[in-house]
């Protein structure tokens, strides 16, 4: 199968500032990838340069068989974008809204059924300026998806959710997974990576430091930690090796007739390895 | 084209749903020629009645108000909240975009002139213009080139914040010395000097001599000329520096 996006070497610079360093990743159709990484480790450029809107100065892109700096009308026919702000006309109301970016596609999805998908059926006739932050990134989404595009990008799509309206939003891409769409999601939320991404890249200080499905950067990175408690005294054991140490500890316990209180074998969290791989000191 | 009759229907739901805008860049010309009307609407300036006088003034009011002043202002407006980026992100055309921007921005001017025009006769007696190919070729120059005009200011603007600002210092005092309100006879020379290079001065100029002398306007060549020169100049700055993009992007 073609990747909907291969980036190769990707370098980009803001004056003296080298925002992208060698950026290489593929994506593969109606996969769901997650770039995570903190504020300025250049999500929203890469993001940026696959979406047409910033000309990279080294390296190859393709995106969907295009290259973004010279893709037109009909490659914009496939794409939706969700950018990191809500811009939107604050006097016209959510339909209506839908109905003009529905529009500028020449296969539209039915407008109806769009705020449907994305909760906002009660909103339907109220006017913009009228909505919450979380209802209007919904709009958001709505107006990236109206198009019925087969590539979406998310830039940060649910900063600034409380966390019922953040599940929601998952529901809302896992369903895009369902349907095919292949997904290029940027945030800063780990979580949110862990949940959503079929793979997940690590990007720090303009370069890629981790790539990879987000249980195996768990796996690789660091050693497995087990915990409990033994006459009283908590102790805590890092291993690589956690099957044959845990049969070690319950085989001497089991032996001496004693009981491991609070036994716990945890794998790192996502977020232990982010920070061990982003420094730190941000 | 169906992509810019789209856009044409979009501005114009747009246009009329904001309320500000169609005050400021719609209702005030008229209210201006009602109010000026009824203090020296039966005057006589520069062997014409002030009301047809003023009439050729409000036109240039109006052209000034809406293709100039309110297209600069929600184009910034529009490009600083990220609006016009988004825009980029769709397959819609750059051309059917500004196209759409344009022909809205047509529409509205002529119901305008029509409001105006219509309110002349039925508030003080001024008799229908006979010249109407040549009026509707003045007015559309006139709101092309002040149009351009717009698009081109929307470069030195930075922010939507101080829009209004630098586009109503601009275009208000333009308006007041191309003699839009009064006649500019009893001027002092400094400000006829500086009526002289104003593009509004000469399209106040040309609708007067159309609408109140009966000329035709191509027996008017310097005007159009005038006009024209600066919509071009607008256009070429407009074309080298527009902005999709919010400036702090």
């Amino acid at each position: 199968m073609t990747p909907a996006i291969t980036v190769s070497d990707l370098r980009k610079s803001y004056g003296q500032v080298e925002a992208l360093r060698g950026v290489s990743f593929e994506i593969a159709e109606g996969e769901v990838f997650g770039l995570l990484g903190p504020n300025g480790a250049g999500k929203t450029t890469t993001v940026e340069v696959l979406e047409g809107y910033r000309q990279r100065d080294g390296g190859s892109v393709s995106v969907l068989g295009a290259d973004p700096q010279q893709a037109g009308g009909d490659w914009r026919q496939r794409i939706g974008i969700v950018l990191q702000s809500s811009a939107m006309y604050p006097n016209l109301t959510v339909d209506e809204h839908v109905r003009v970016f529905a529009g500028y596609y020449s296969r539209p999805r039915d407008p109806v059924e769009v705020i449907e998908l994305v909760g906002l059926d009660e909103k339907r006739s109220a006017r913009v300026k009228t909505l919450s932050g979380g209802q209007k990134r919904r709009l958001d989404l709505a107006l990236g998806l109206v198009g019925d595009p087969e590539l979406i990008f998310l830039d940060e799509p649910t900063t600034g959710f409380d966390p019922q309206a953040r599940r929601a939003a998952w529901d809302m891409i896992r369903s895009l997974r369902q349907l095919g769409k292949t997904v290029l999601l940027t945030t800063h939320y780990l979580d949110e990576a862990e949940q959503l991404s079929d793979r997940v890249a690590v990007l720090r200080e303009g370069q890629i430091v981790a790539l990879g499905p987000p249980s195996e950067l768990a796996g690789a990175r660091v050693a497995t930690e087990v915990r409990y408690r033994l006459d009283g005294r908590e102790v805590v054991v890092e291993t690589r090796e956690p099957t044959k140490l845990l049969h070690e500890l319950t085989g001497q316990a089991l032996a001496e007739g004693k009981e491991l209180e609070s036994l716990e074998v945890r794998r790192p969290t996502l977020e232990e390895i982010y920070l061990s791989l982003t420094g730190d000191d941000e | 084209m169906s992509e810019l009759m789209h856009e044409l229907r979009t501005e114009q739901l747009l246009f009329w749903r904001s309320r500000e805008l169609a005050f400021f860049t719609f209702l005030l010309p008229i209210i201006f020629f009602v109010l000026l009307g009824s203090v020296y609407g039966t005057d006589r300036i520069d062997h014409v009645k002030g009301s047809s006088y003023l009439l050729a003034g409000m036109l240039g009011y109006g052209v000034v108000a809406t293709a100039f002043a309110g297209l600069a202002i929600t184009l910034v407006v529009r490009r600083e909240s990220g609006v016009l980026k988004r825009l980029r992100g769709t397959p819609l055309p750059a051309w059917a975009y500004v196209g759409g921007v344009l022909g809205s921005t047509i529409v509205v001017y002529a119901i305008e002139a029509v409001a105006l025009i219509v309110l002349s006769k039925a508030l003080f007696g001024v008799p229908f213009p006979d010249r109407i190919l040549s009026l509707v070729l003045t007015l559309l120059l006139g709101a092309l080139a002040f149009a351009a005009m717009g698009i081109g200011l929307t470069a030195v603007v930075r922010s939507a914040e101080g829009s209004s600002a630098v586009v109503n210092a601009i275009y208000l005092p333009m308006a007041f010395i191309a003699g839009a309100f009064f006649s500019p006879h009893a001027f002092p020379q400094f400000l006829r000097t500086i009526a002289d290079v104003l593009p509004l001065t000469y399209f106040i100029r040309l609708v007067r001599d159309v609408l109140l002398r009966g000329e035709q306007v191509w027996s008017q060549p310097e005007a159009v000329i005038v006009i024209a020169a600066w919509g071009a100049f607008g256009a070429l700055v407009a074309l080298k520096r527009f902005r999709w993009e919010p400036r702090e992007a």
